[in-house]
């Protein structure tokens, strides 16, 4: 055979894998969406104010996405996100605005409500036999409660209002330009770390193996209840932080936010192409679901459309990207047979 | 010829579980470069068998010996150390994962790139692809490719030889080709007598007497939890074993009063499959 033979070859197969991946649908979805927005939005959606504004809603659910994709990945589902944001934002006021304590300490101790609901969620997830559906719906409530109950105990109601120092400010809560949320520079740090924990490192082989097959893994000697804790620590961990900058950006904190990211996080995950019961997914995907869903999100208020519309619009990329993720595993697993002798 | 120690000897192993008595009074050995064969039909205790072997359960009474040594297993892992790989039916079980990444699953090749710990896609993949090709499977030549897109005997093939390349010495294959057709089949039969030319020892469970037969040095049958017979090759015919396993019914027995069944009915008789 000789080099160039050899080349094309490789070549060929390197396309053809590429046409196999899952995200290669997410990205078509994407710009679909993009473009079928911007004809609709005009210059004003595809200018700066465009830009930022679904940026800043990609940035916020996209570091929660990360995380609970990571969990997905894992086989895992984390519901308690939606009310780990709020009370890590509390969290914040009451530690740093009523209590008048340093910022720095308001905001670890927000940080660390995040790594503790995510730590229960992980030891009852690995400790009893209850899907992980069920015990982060069940920490949702408590936490909400929590939170709710000391709020109105500590603060006499349902919200606390902040006024961070300059340096905070402009760390974690800052419009650059009057429009970008200094957010989005975190959202890239988490996007780089966390594909490099999953696509670099080891361990993200032990996370789709733990998707795969639980059993398995432990029986290839994968510590499965360390790696699934430190699963859910990691999306407490990325929920908190989106509280954490909430509070510092809106300088206020409510007790009933964040409840859309418990199925915005799952949306942008899935629309990335990452299968919901496990074993398969990308960070890649997963960045462009969240681009893709806060596209559709913002767009439709620049498009003149009834903004029930996106909602119908998110629901069906949902189901498509649902159907397409299938139909991608099954092209995958069958690229054996159609190969060349 | 086979060494005087066996690699791994059952003595005397019972199991129940609460009352129900699964196993009683299990005595098997295997050496190195053996093949033991365990037939028996469904529910006969084989799994359970295999479940003690692998560390999953531990026996309620008997002691297992390696190397003429008395071991206990408390966690399947035990019984990896020590170089007991239990294979099920279906091999890969990650059909998501490429070829290379799932053949090092919990023991992934590393290397550093400035202070962090990267997984060496590029030598998993070379090691595993060479692992197999070295058992003669060479459709595999990428990889990149997933489990999943692999025929059901060359997922076994995999996993085979994977266990061998962790250094294996004791091979259990769980109805390895149940589900496979005919020419799958002698693929992994070839490939266990492989594994077996290599000194390993082999523990195949499988009811299809005909592929027992063909690799087999040794047999044992189980019926109800017992060891109902134990043989060397060409000791018992194919009629004989297979009758054993029907648990004493001989099945020449069977096929005349089916016969008789037939001749009687107006419709195309049963099909009798000759396995």
């Amino acid at each position: 055979m000789s080099t160039t033979t050899k080349d094309k070859r490789s070549a060929a197969r390197m396309l053809g894998r590429l046409v196999r991946r899952a995200e290669t649908g997410s990205f078509l979805g994407m710009v679909v969406v993009y473009i079928f927005f911007a004809a609709l939005g005009g210059r004003v959606f595809l200018g700066a104010p465009g830009f930022s504004s679904w940026l800043n809603t990609a940035a916020e659910v996209g570091i929660v996405a990360l995380a609970v994709g990571l969990l997905i990945i894992a086989g895992e589902l984390d519901l308690s996100v939606g009310s780990v944001i709020p009370a890590s934002s509390l969290t914040v006021a009451i530690v740093s605005s009523h209590y008048g304590a340093p910022e720095i300490i308001g905001i670890l101790a927000g940080l660390v409500v995040g790594l503790m609901v995510g730590f229960v969620n992980g030891f009852l997830v690995t400790r009893t036999s209850i899907p992980s559906l069920i015990v982060t719906i069940g920490t949702m409530f408590g936490v909400m409660g929590l939170t709710l109950g000391f709020t109105v105990l500590i603060a006499g109601s349902t919200g606390v209002f902040i006024v961070p120092d300059p340096v905070t400010k402009a760390l974690l809560g800052q419009f650059v330009g009057g429009m970008f949320q200094v957010t989005m520079f975190w959202w890239a740090a988490f996007i780089v770390i966390v594909f490099y924990l999953l696509h670099v490192s080891p361990y993200g082989n032990w996370i789709y193996a733990l998707g795969g097959d639980r059993e398995s893994a432990r029986n290839a000697g994968i510590p499965t209840r360390k790696l699934t804790i430190g699963l859910f620590m990691l999306s407490g961990f990325a929920a908190a932080f989106v509280g954490v900058g909430q509070v510092l950006t809106y300088q206020s904190a409510q007790v009933l936010t964040g409840q859309a990211f418990i199925f915005n996080s799952i949306m942008c995950v899935v629309i990335g192409g990452v299968l919901l019961t496990g074993g398969a997914g990308s960070v890649i995907g997963i960045v462009l679901g969240t681009l893709t869903f806060s596209i559709v999100n913002q767009g439709i208020f620049f498009s003149g459309l009834d903004p029930n519309i996106g909602s119908v619009i998110i629901g069906a990329l949902l189901l498509i990207a649902v159907l397409s993720n299938d139909s991608f595993r099954k092209t995958a697993l069958s690229f054996a047979a159609k190969k060349a002798p | 010829m086979a060494p005087i120690i066996p690699v791994l000897e059952l003595r005397d192993v019972e199991k129940s579980f609460g009352p129900i008595d699964v196993l009683h009074e299990i005595s098997l050995k295997v050496h190195e470069g053996e093949v033991l064969c365990l037939l028996g039909d469904n529910g006969a205790g084989k799994s359970t068998l295999i479940k003690i072997l692998a560390g999953v359960h531990k026996p309620t009474s008997g002691t297992i010996l390696m190397d003429g040594k008395p071991v206990e297993f408390d966690r399947p892992r035990d019984a990896a150390d020590r170089g007991i790989a239990t294979l099920h039916q279906f091999g890969g079980t990650f059909p998501l994962m490429s070829i290379g990444r799932s053949f090092f699953v919990g023991v992934e090749p590393q290397k550093k790139w400035g202070p962090f710990t990267v997984f060496d896609r590029k030598k998993a993949n070379e090691i595993a692809v060479k692992a197999v090709r070295d058992f003669g499977i060479t459709r595999i030549d990428d990889g990149d490719r997933l489990v999943g897109g692999l025929s059901g005997g060359e997922r076994q093939s995999i996993a085979i030889a994977r266990a061998v390349y962790f250094g294996a010495r004791v091979l259990i294959l769980d109805e390895p080709t149940a589900a496979l057709g005919v020419k799958q089949a002698a693929h992994v039969l070839r490939i266990v007598n492989e594994t077996k030319q290599r000194g390993l020892a082999v523990i195949f469970i499988t009811h299809q007497v005909m592929h027992a037969l063909a690799v087999g040095d040794h047999f044992a049958v189980l019926i109800r939890g017992a060891v109902a017979a134990d043989f060397r090759k060409g000791d018992k015919t194919r009629e004989e074993i297979t009758d054993l396993m029907a648990g004493g019914e001989s099945m020449a027995d069977l096929e005349a009063e089916l016969e008789g069944y037939a001749q009687n009915q107006e419709e195309r008789p049963p099909s009798l499959g000759h396995t």
